[in-house]
């Protein structure tokens, strides 16, 4: 009971600002965007009055005071839960609708990958540390965070075109969601997978490295912590005291970064987007700019929003689901 | 353990008691750490015998290498210590074990109790399923049986409503409630031998009675053998069968307590000693502190370790390292070739007299300048709850109407409990700023009536020392740095301000030429020197010195509250000393005020007080105090204190001791209705004009 009127103020409050923001974006937007840039003014066949006509009917027309198309805008989505159209008249809801959807597919493995391996690879070198072991990965993963996405994802194109043309196979499959492929039962499971394999590598390799680091500091703090001494003083072997004693104080801080990370990552696709043929919302937040895309704009900075508020909710409930000490408060 | 030499074990059998085979044998222990700086030669060959159901005390300072010793036993150091010699448990050597079967020991046979019960238990888990835990590593317990043995032991340590309290979490129990905890869990599976490393350190004094009093309970019904590690000789003397001295690595003397505390063989024992400040018997004479700091263990030069400090030292002393050998008393062995010069001498005869001038004769107090007046001082701090909407659920009263005042010369030690509002008092009083109630007058100026230049200028007159040195004093800046610049921002001439500081410097006893050193090249004590020095550059009446020695070493605390004694006279300050060790206060004050929960219950002049508390609360707090005596400890009676400080958010009505008075369950009906109807005010007692008390039926009791 608690709880829930702990999270009902929580979502009102988010949505304010969630209101705050997308307004602000709104504005900047309209005011920073030009539309009748996305038509070409010298192209002597262009019908310029049509043109200003649909801009004016899809409530983009620069013309129009910008006070008026955001009381405008405000009742389109508040009453109609309609976003808008693109300055070439396609409905913003059921584009951005695709684009989520492909988002989704494209990022829900890799994050879950990203910090289950994080989490995994940041505690057992913390274990290990000034090791080896803990020096190679260590070393691995400053190399990963000092890639830039591009440099990794180009490479392991180039890495698997190789070993296709090498085997003679299509093992590796790299552009766009799906292709062809046979019709047994699975089969298109199968080619999706293949086509997510290498997009998933390319985003879950920065992140997860990057987990990792916090992880083994915060795992090398609760190693020395008192309580582990005393669990293992009770007579629990090394590898029990770490996991139930260390690890699960460990984890609490890694609740906040994962939870703006997932944030993030729906929008930060970009370049693994782009370079994989995948048409999600990152790519979309700029070619919508590209494209004059005032209506989409906005609805990229909703969307956006929505993601970093979720993840700030996602980040309180996870913790008060961990950490004793917040649930008393 | 190096892997190469891994000894073959001719059995995996766990250590079982035998008859006459002591419980605990250590030979020979020697423990190295590899730094950055070299080889750290942390434990020096360390010998000692524990038998069951005997308390051996293991007292030494900081780094003597009291706790490598026992978290070797436990097989807990680093994996990159080297260590050599023998552990025997029952006969059975430990040293050398997998990891796997001393976890099998652990908490089974050797238990710990541990210093910090605050960061002791995990802070994620129930302390219910934290003793379950500790209870089915070892034994075949179903999750019920193992649960009610729970409660039982959480009973048995003196938890009150166990079955409610079990499904709590760390972070809702009191510093010595989960220091309770600890002691259920280390007692759970019956062990042969207990190893409480300053096991009531972090505990108010009171606390630490009751803590000392069910350690010995849980000795007697395991019948286990007890290493106390402690740097507080009172504990041990009230404790512990025999002590063991550590120093520099190595036991330097080990002896019946008895005969380590009246006929110590051993210049350090001795040391240790006279520089304690005792709670029971009026000062005197300065103490006498132990020069210079302990060697570092780095690359430790020839000879006794002890020498450099030892004021009996000669040549001889540094040609080699005196072994621990027998000596003339029976059992008592000490590591000084010159043990024989040593019986029947007092500390007196031994250690060099610090000089310290005798104040000037003063007329009768109410002559003296009243140098800081607090009249009716009242801080309260809002509760506030809700994390988007703050709302205001109730008022703690940290402060609540306290009265004093500090004449010229003078000292007034402020004790009590943590939480019970000494550091607020001082924060309200050093912010000069109006008192939320009550008036607050500095060398006769009211705060409530100064302008902002008018209270930089109080300020000057009235300067503060930190309890940490550590962290008082900005690491990236110098020494010299740091002592200007309280000269820097208060206009004083620059062209003076080099030979001031250096001139501060040897006023506290630091060598002028180290002012451009940093705090880190400094050992703890010379830190707090500098926090001196600094809050000594512009000539302040009044200090406010918060716990001063409360970090430091007793050796080392000793010579501070030397210098902290000849400052005040040579420089005729005052001061007003907030500490929790009482025997610090009675040593260091003229007056002392006793807190509880934000009220002042007793107040007069520091022997009275001390000899003859009147307030029950003062009683209980000096006689929970544990005295450096063996035969006067342990014929003490404690009045010990029920259950812990009630919450100041919730004071109980009426007086706000009498929860946990003893004086209270004595009185009959009419009596009670009026300690909890009425709340007592500070009131002269006994026809003293500056002796106060505030309790409805003060009696004088002795309590040493």
């Amino acid at each position: 009971m608690f709880v829930l009127r702990y999270l009902a103020r929580r979502i009102v409050n988010y949505a304010i600002l969630l209101f705050i923001a997308v307004s602000l974006g709104y504005l900047v937007a309209s005011a920073a965007l030009d539309p009748r840039n996305a038509f070409d003014w010298t192209n002597p066949n262009l019908n310029k009055a049509a043109v200003n006509a649909s801009l004016t009917q899809y409530n983009i027309n620069p013309d129009t005071s910008i006070w008026l198309r955001y009381g405008r805008w405000l009742r389109m989505v508040f009453l109609h839960w309609n976003w808008g159209w693109t300055p070439r008249g396609e409905a913003i809801n059921s584009l951005i609708a695709t684009r989520i959807g492909v988002s989704v597919r494209l990022v829900t493995i890799g994050t879950i990958l990203s910090l289950v391996g994080g989490v995994a690879v940041g505690a057992w070198s913390a274990v290990r540390q000034y090791h080896w072991s803990d020096r190679i990965v260590s070393f691995i993963c400053m190399l990963l965070i000092s890639t830039p996405t591009m440099v990794l994802a180009v490479v392991m194109q180039l890495g698997a075109t190789r070993f296709n043309q090498a085997t003679g196979t299509q093992f590796f499959q790299f552009i766009g969601e799906t292709g062809q492929h046979p019709s047994y039962f699975g089969a298109g499971l199968i080619d999706r997978l293949q086509h997510l394999l290498l997009p998933t590598i390319s985003l879950a390799a920065l992140s997860m490295a990057t987990y990792s680091r916090y992880q083994r500091n915060l795992m090398l703090d609760t190693l020395g912590a008192d309580y582990v001494r005393t669990a293992r003083a009770k007579g629990l072997r090394k590898s029990r005291a770490i996991r139930h004693h260390a690890l699960r104080n460990a984890i609490i801080p890694m609740a906040t970064y994962f939870a703006f990370g997932v944030a993030q990552v729906f929008v930060g696709a970009t370049i693994t987007e782009q370079v994989y043929g995948w048409n999600g919302m990152g790519l979309y937040s700029v070619t919508s700019i590209q494209q004059q895309d005032i209506n989409g704009t906005v609805a990229v900075v909703a969307f956006s929003g929505v993601c970093v508020l979720a993840g700030a909710l996602l980040s309180d409930i996870l913790i008060a689901a961990i950490d004793p000490r917040v649930r008393a408060r | 353990m190096s892997k190469k030499d891994k000894p073959v074990f001719e059995s995996d059998a766990l250590p079982e008691r035998q008859p006459g085979v002591p419980v605990l044998q250590i030979a020979d222990l020697n423990v190295r750490f590899p730094s950055e700086d070299g080889v750290v030669h942390a434990v020096r060959g360390v010998n000692l015998t524990v038998n069951a159901g005997e308390v051996v005390g293991l007292v030494g300072e900081s780094g003597s290498g009291k706790s490598v010793t026992s978290m070797s036993v436990m097989g807990l150091l680093d994996e990159n210590a080297h260590v050599e010699g023998s552990i025997k448990l029952h006969g059975t050597e430990l040293l050398g074990r997998s990891d796997d079967w001393m976890s099998e020991v652990r908490g089974k046979k050797v238990a710990m109790v541990f210093q910090d019960p605050l960061s002791a238990l995990t802070p994620v888990y129930t302390i219910g399923d934290q003793i379950v835990e500790a209870l089915q590593i070892h034994g075949k317990y179903s999750d019920a049986e193992a649960w009610d043995r729970a409660l039982e032991l959480l009973r048995m340590v003196g938890i009150p409503n166990p079955e409610v309290r079990a499904k709590n979490f760390p972070h809702e129990f009191s510093g010595g409630m989960r220091q309770r905890v600890v002691i259920a869990m280390a007692i759970a599976n019956d062990p042969d031998l207990i190893i409480a490393d300053e096991p009531t350190t972090a505990l108010d004094v009171t606390i630490q009675a009751q803590i000392l009093d069910l350690l010995r309970v849980a000795q007697r019904e395991t019948h286990a053998g007890v290493v106390m590690i402690t740097h507080d000789l009172g504990v041990v003397a009230g404790l512990a069968d025999r002590v063991a001295v550590m120093y520099a690595g190595r036991i330097v003397e080990r002896a019946d307590v008895n005969d380590v505390f009246y006929h110590s063989r051993h210049p350090y024992t001795v040391g240790l000693l006279g520089s304690l400040p005792r709670p029971d018997l009026d000062k005197d004479e300065p103490l006498t502190p132990v020069e210079g700091n302990p060697p570092s263990l780095l690359n430790l030069p020839p000879g006794c370790p002890f020498a450099p400090r030892c004021p009996m030292a000669s040549e001889e002393c540094l040609a080699a390292e005196p072994d621990l050998l027998e000596t003339d008393l029976a059992g008592h062995t000490s590591a000084c070739i010159k043990f024989a010069s040593l019986s029947d001498k007092k500390y007196e005869e031994i250690y060099p007299h610090e000089e310290i001038p005798a104040a000037a004769e003063q007329g009768t107090r109410e002559d003296a300048e009243v140098i800081l007046h607090v009249d009716g001082l009242v801080k309260t701090y809002p509760l506030m709850k809700g994390s988007v909407f703050k709302r205001r659920v109730g008022t703690v009263h940290a402060v609540d109407h306290i009265s004093f005042d500090i004449r010229a010369g003078e000292t007034l030690g402020l004790v009590g409990e943590s939480g019970c509002g000494k550091t607020t008092t001082i924060m309200s009083i050093l912010e000069l700023a109006k008192p939320e109630e009550g008036r607050v007058v500095v060398l006769g100026k009211d705060t409530a009536e100064l302008s902002k230049s008018d209270r930089k200028l109080v300020r000057q007159d009235l300067q503060v020392v930190f309890q940490d040195p550590m962290a008082s004093l900005d690491p990236r800046l110098p020494i010299y740095d740091i002592i200007a610049e309280p000269l820097k921002y208060n206009g004083y001439p620059k062209a003076r301000i080099a030979s001031r500081v250096e001139e501060l410097m040897a006023l506290v006893g630091l060598e002028p030429a180290h002012a451009n050193r940093y705090p880190r090249n400094f050992s703890g004590g010379q830190k707090q020197r500098v926090g001196i020095a600094r809050a000594l550059a512009l000539e302040p009446r009044l200090l406010v010195l918060d716990e001063p020695v409360s970090a430091l070493d007793v050796s080392i605390q000793a010579g501070v509250l030397n210098l902290l004694e000849r400052l005040r006279v040579e420089m005729g300050l005052s001061y007003l000393f907030v500490a929790h060790d009482l025997s610090v206060v009675r040593h260091i004050a003229h007056r002392v005020a006793v807190m509880y929960l934000g009220r002042i219950v007793e107040l007069g002049p520091v022997g009275e007080v001390f000899d003859h508390p009147e307030h029950p609360y003062s009683q209980s707090l000096l006689s929970a105090i544990p005295v450096p005596d063996p035969v006067k400890e342990r014929a003490r009676n404690r009045i010990l204190l029920q259950g812990d400080l009630p919450s100041p958010a919730n004071p109980p009505s009426g007086c706000p001791f009498h929860t946990r008075c003893p004086k209270f369950q004595t009185l009959d009906e009419a009596d009670r209705a009026r300690c909890t109807g009425e709340t007592p005010l500070l009131a002269s007692a006994g026809g003293q004009v500056d002796r106060q008390v505030a309790c409805h039926f003060p009696e004088g009791v002795s309590v040493f």
